[in-house]
């Protein structure tokens, strides 16, 4: 029974001008332990709400998360985060980020300690220990970001547009980091991204949802995250099954876009 | 109706004394620009450093280019010294910079009476005015020829004092005798006219009223001289007034704006925490908060005083209630400004309630507490004064008011300055403690 079990899950909320919206509708997945998963979809699509429901922040109208064998309830350090940008706290130096939920737990100074300073070398923050947070840079605060998500060694890592606020140079780097992370620490992974590069280099299973309701659309199988790790990403970028798996994406996408607009409106940059 | 024709009465009243006084104001905006422009010539002799803002082409709308100019600074207070001095004969000028000033000393004016048979007599009037503080001389004066005898008027400067002319002559204003020129200009009763040294008017009953000319310099009772505040405030540290001692008045005033403002922060954030994360609280509080908030605290001095009476816990009921709201508010919009990914992220690191808000609600929040003290010290400053005004037995308000009654205006001018001294001095101990507490601050 060990992994995540997404069963049948539906989304329906009323809103305020008596009209309602199906954010979700019979959404259902199985992770196994380890597994590696990143999900793509136009906006709207449900993708972020689905993720706030495997966190524990929402509670679907129908069906279960069972994270183990059990339900999940609500947020727990069982299940980590990574948000976008802007969810440290500004107030604690690194180290103190790092080490908040080993602290939250109690665990004794030397042992959290221990911890921290491992995931700092692994990271490549050693240096910037006691810097402020507010003292770094973007790419840099991400990387406090996931040494923070993984000091509580949480079963499975939610990931919201991790990258999404960095410049491709730096995302690049990251993309890397991520791939040898969720190999050497061997975590169930799920990442929602805008990107599909980012999607395909950082999925071994990857979900393109569609909107009006949120569902799942398509899954694929893809290679690349393994050839991935510990190698060129650039190199990866080049193998034969790559760019048409990318422009068959692509091309799905910029379709369910095109039909939420309507027709009408064209492109939009 | 009548209240339109009433207020654009008041307004044209208004708009006429604005007038009056724009000569004076583009006189010292004049010497400002003049003063900015000899600067920066002075400056573009000398050598400027070559800091990065120096490098900026664009400077008029970048609004990080534009700083405070130190020397702008220095000379506009230097300056409001200088036109204080000059117009209140300050022994910190040179005489040369000193506006004209009343008139002192002997002169006189000659005045022509007509008879009821037509005929005239020339006499004059020996002026005498003594500085403030002097006493008259006693001056006579020969009466000379015909029937109209010359007089004296002494008379202390800035006051004005009746001639009655006729007292001393044989020929009464009540056998028809009345003035028909004065300094050699005709006048008649309900007139007046302007001499090098005063001012002559004639009143309807036929007297001279001399004014001796004021000058341009104020006297001490509308503003006294710079140094003269300056030393009223070494005597009021030294000997205080009316029995109470300068501290003693001010340690009275910082002792209820402190204790208020305490009070209201420890009642009013933990409120506005409530507020922020609790919809009942919420409900609970807000009517009474949205209610309470503009309602300025000046506006409840009555009632507390009617209340409570005019001792300390009326006005440090004041303070508080004048401290509370803004805390409350402040409180609330720090618990509201944090940013939910930040709450989630604490939640899935395993964190309860409790610890959450220890360690992200509280620390976040702690800037908009900051600014919100910093606004509620500068309030309770000013309400505590305004309260001390009304009804106090100690404090600086009362200082203030209690000189007033005396036209002590050197006092008044002393308190004033020192509450502004002491409202700003508040602020940058506030400012510092912020800056050390929450460097954090717009960082997030």
């Amino acid at each position: 029974m060990s992994g995540l079990a997404i069963d049948k899950i539906s989304m329906r909320f009323d809103l305020p001008d008596g009209g309602a919206v199906q954010a979700l509708k019979d959404v259902s997945l199985d992770l196994k332990q380890g597994e590696l998963l990143s999900v793509l979809g136009p906006s709207g699509c449900g993708k972020t709400t689905l993720l706030n429901i495997v966190a524990g922040f929402l509670a679907p109208t129908a069906g279960e998360i069972r994270l183990n064998g059990h339900t999940v309830q609500g947020p727990d350090a069982e299940r980590g985060m990574v948000f976008q940008q802007g969810a440290l706290f500004e107030w604690m130096s690194v180290r103190e980020n790092v080490s908040f939920g080993p602290d939250m737990k109690g665990m004794k100074k030397a042992e959290s300690r221990e911890i921290v300073e491992h995931l700092l070398d692994v990271v490549g923050l050693q240096d910037f220990k006691d810097k402020m947070v507010y003292e770094l840079s973007g790419g840099m605060q991400q990387r406090v970001a996931l040494a923070r998500c993984l000091a509580n060694d949480p079963d499975v890592i939610l990931m919201d547009e991790p990258l999404g606020a960095l410049d491709a140079l730096t995302r690049e780097k990251m993309q890397g980091l991520v791939l040898r992370l969720w190999k050497e620490t061997g975590k169930t992974i799920i990442l929602i991204t805008h990107s599909v590069e980012e999607a395909l280099l950082l999925g071994e299973r990857l979900l393109v949802m569609a909107p009006r309701p949120g569902r799942i659309h398509k899954e694929y199988r893809l290679p690349f995250a393994e050839m991935g790790v510990g190698a060129d990403l650039r190199e990866v970028k080049k193998h034969p099954e790559y760019g048409p798996t990318r422009e068959e994406i692509l091309t799905m996408i910029w379709d369910m876009e095109e039909e939420i607009m309507g027709g009408t409106a064209g492109g939009e940059a | 109706m009548e209240i339109i024709s009433d207020l654009s009465g008041e307004l044209a009243t208004l708009f006429l004394g604005i007038l009056g006084t724009l000569p004076a104001l583009i006189g010292y905006v004049a010497v400002i620009l003049l003063a900015m422009i000899v600067w920066r010539f002075a400056r573009s002799k000398m050598q400027s450093r070559a800091d990065y803002t120096s490098l900026k082409t664009v400077t008029f709308g970048d609004e990080s280019a534009v700083v405070s100019d130190k020397a702008a600074s220095v000379i506009s207070i230097v300056l409001i010294f200088v036109i204080w001095g000059a117009f209140t004969g300050s022994a910190w000028l040179p005489k040369l910079l000193h506006a004209p000033g009343a008139f002192t000393g002997q002169d006189s004016f000659s005045y022509t009476v007509e008879y009821a048979d037509g005929s005239t007599d020339d006499a004059e009037v020996l002026v005498n005015v003594f500085p403030k503080g002097g006493s008259p001389e006693g001056i006579s004066v020969a009466a000379g020829n015909g029937p109209a005898a010359s007089d004296v008027v002494e008379v202390q400067a800035y006051r004005s004092k009746l001639i009655v002319w006729d007292q001393n002559d044989a020929v009464k204003r009540a056998d028809g005798a009345k003035i028909t020129s004065v300094g050699g200009m005709a006048i008649a009763a309900g007139e007046d006219v302007t001499l090098p040294f005063g001012r002559v008017a004639l009143t309807d009953k036929g007297t001279m009223n001399f004014e001796p000319g004021t000058g341009w310099q104020m006297e001490d009772i509308w503003l006294p001289a710079p140094n003269a505040v300056a030393e009223r405030l070494v005597t009021l540290w030294q000997d205080g007034y009316q029995n109470v001692t300068l501290a003693e008045h001010l340690s009275y005033s910082l002792f209820r704006v402190i204790v208020g403002f305490l009070l209201g922060a420890l009642i009013g954030i933990p409120l506005g925490y409530a507020m922020g994360l609790s919809n009942w609280f919420r409900g609970w509080f807000d009517p009474i908060v949205e209610f309470m908030r503009p309602v300025p605290p000046l506006a409840l001095i009555p009632l507390v005083i009617i209340w409570f009476g005019i001792g300390e816990q009326g006005k440090i009921i004041l303070l508080f209630l004048a401290a509370l709201w803004i805390m409350a508010i402040g409180a609330r919009s720090g618990v509201s400004g944090v940013k939910i990914s930040k709450v989630h992220a604490a939640y899935s690191l395993g964190a309860s309630k409790v610890q959450i808000l220890r360690h992200v609600i509280i620390p976040n929040s702690l800037p908009e507490i900051f600014t919100a003290a910093r606004v509620a010290m500068g309030v309770c400053w000013g309400t505590v004064v305004a309260a001390e005004l009304v009804a106090a037995e100690k404090g600086v308000g009362k200082m203030i008011v209690a000189a007033s009654k005396f036209q002590a205006t050197d006092i008044v001018l002393t308190g004033i300055i020192l509450i502004g001294i002491i409202g700003f001095g508040i602020d940058v101990l506030m400012r510092l403690m912020e800056k050390w507490l929450v460097p954090w601050k717009g960082k997030g």
